[in-house]
């Protein structure tokens, strides 16, 4: 498949790694944040490529680790309700609330319908008049545009009988809270491709220069994950702190302003709960009054529900970084893909999920 | 949600007031919607996320981080092993 066989060059690859050997004279740590970084690192098994003292920590860029418990006990009570056609990307359908997955609910007789994209809900409300179809509108950068124009659309349309259950979450303020923690051990990051191709990197140039990390957006193939990691350790090694684009070919400064201009019209900034790291001031979107009537919360009015995390599940600093999933004493026991504890092991993008498909049972460094 | 891989367009149309798009994936053929490259033409490569291109692949600048790669070394083709000749484990069926 052109852009993609290609980036698998072994060959290729090999001379990158040792590349990286030659360069790296001494221990870094670096985070990958985004999940889909962490399923290739670990399906290509590029972590056991590196230098020992080159450690790659797993960043918390996975939407369906991220979307507080709460959400998802909401989701579950909307979709309960007998008008209501809920749909959801697939990875959510299987992320645990306190009591019930979207799954669950579904086996119970809720309407629950897995969708690629949310113009296939709007598709539904205007299919289905006589029903109420909700989107459970989850992500970071990379679905806020497409989430957007849904809500345009329906808009549009005139159509008053679609809503989003939304929580958009955002990168860079996360990036920050990570660097500022007393904990904090990242010293250099793998930025999101596709977060970037939407949203350019003239952003992460301040955070660059205010906690003296050099940042690299990457794309998603074995090649460009290694070439980001060998330009981000020469700059560690230099003592450089610069944002270099590695994937040229799909992320520009600017990022897509048609993109952007459509998420800033229909969203706007808000504080928002990150699942494991807790509430995160200005770190997600919410939808503005204007679009308050496609509010799926605000219309269903869905009690506040006292939300519980299975006790066992350390998901929360396998998402800061701070610990790897080997390290739960859940994991692979009481812990599975089929039988999740916690969101990271449910999504592929999810650290546990990667480490167990990939049975990375061992520390790796 | 983040593993996109680019599609090639092979089709452009209108539906519902939206420019849409047949986008081939090897073979597979999806839908996606082309508002936010308003740019993109039939043949031109995208990343496309929750059924939304975000962005046209620039093929100089593919093709030159594949000239500066190739310079380090020859290219050696090895489908479906990891990067020591291993067999992969199966592709994970994508949403
Ligand atoms: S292995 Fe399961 S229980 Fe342990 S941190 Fe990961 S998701 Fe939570």
């Amino acid at each position: 498949m052109k852009y993609s066989d290609e980036y698998r060059d072994p060959a290729l690859a090999r001379r990158l790694v040792e590349e990286i050997h030659r360069t790296a004279t001494r221990p870094w740590t670096v985070m990958e944040i985004c999940g889909g970084h962490t399923h290739a690192i670990m399906r290509y098994g590029l972590d056991q490529l590196l230098p020992p003292g080159l450690e790659l920590v797993h960043g918390p860029g996975c939407p369906v680790c991220v979307t507080p418990v709460e959400l998802i006990d909401k989701a579950v009570a909307i979709a309960g309700r007998p008008e209501v056609i809920f749909t959801s990307f697939g990875d959510m359908l299987r992320v645990p609330g306190s009591r019930q997955d979207l799954q669950m609910a579904r086996s119970q007789g809720a309407d629950v319908r897995m969708v690629y994209s949310p113009l296939e809900a709007v598709a539904l409300a205007r299919q289905h008049p006589e029903r109420e179809v909700v989107f459970f509108a989850v992500g970071f950068e990379t679905t806020a545009p497409a989430n957007a124009m849904a809500v345009v659309q329906a808009k549009r349309e005139g159509l008053t009988n679609f809503s989003e259950l939304v929580s958009q979450v955002l990168v860079p303020p996360a990036m920050r809270v990570l660097l500022a923690s007393p904990e904090n051990r990242v010293q250099g990051y793998l930025a999101a491709g596709h977060v970037c191709t939407v949203m350019g990197f003239a952003e992460y140039e301040a955070i660059a220069a205010e906690f003296r990390v050099p940042i690299v957006p990457v794309g998603f193939e074995p090649l460009d994950i290694l070439e980001g990691l060998l330009l981000l350790v020469r700059q560690l090694e230099a003592g450089e702190h610069r944002v270099e684009n590695q994937y040229r070919r799909s992320v520009t400064r600017e990022g897509n302003l048609a993109a952007q201009q459509a998420m800033a019209e229909v969203f706007r900034v808000a504080d928002r709960k990150w699942r494991g790291i807790g509430m995160l001031p200005q770190s997600g979107l919410a939808l503005r009054e204007a679009y308050a009537a496609f509010d799926a919360e605000r219309k269903f009015a869905v009690q506040e529900i006292e939300a519980a995390e299975a006790a066992q599940c350390i998901s929360g600093l396998i998402l800061q970084g701070r610990k790897k999933p080997h390290e739960c004493s859940a994991f692979g026991r009481e812990c599975t893909p089929s039988h999740p504890l916690g969101a990271t092991m449910v999504s592929s993008e999810g650290a546990c999920a990667a480490y167990h498909k990939y049975q990375r049972l061992r520390a790796t460094v | 949600m983040c593993l996109a891989v680019p599609g090639k367009v092979v089709a452009i149309f209108e539906e519902n007031g939206l420019r849409m798009g047949h986008i081939d994936y090897a073979g597979t053929v999806n839908r996606a919607c082309l508002e936010y490259v308003p740019e993109i033409e039939v043949g031109q490569y995208t990343v496309v996320h929750a059924g939304f291109a975000i962005s046209v692949i620039d093929e100089q600048e593919a093709a030159q981080s594949f000239a500066a790669w190739r310079e380090l070394t020859e290219a050696v083709h090895r489908n479906g092993t990891d990067l020591f000749g291993n067999p992969l484990p199966p592709e994970e069926p994508t949403e």
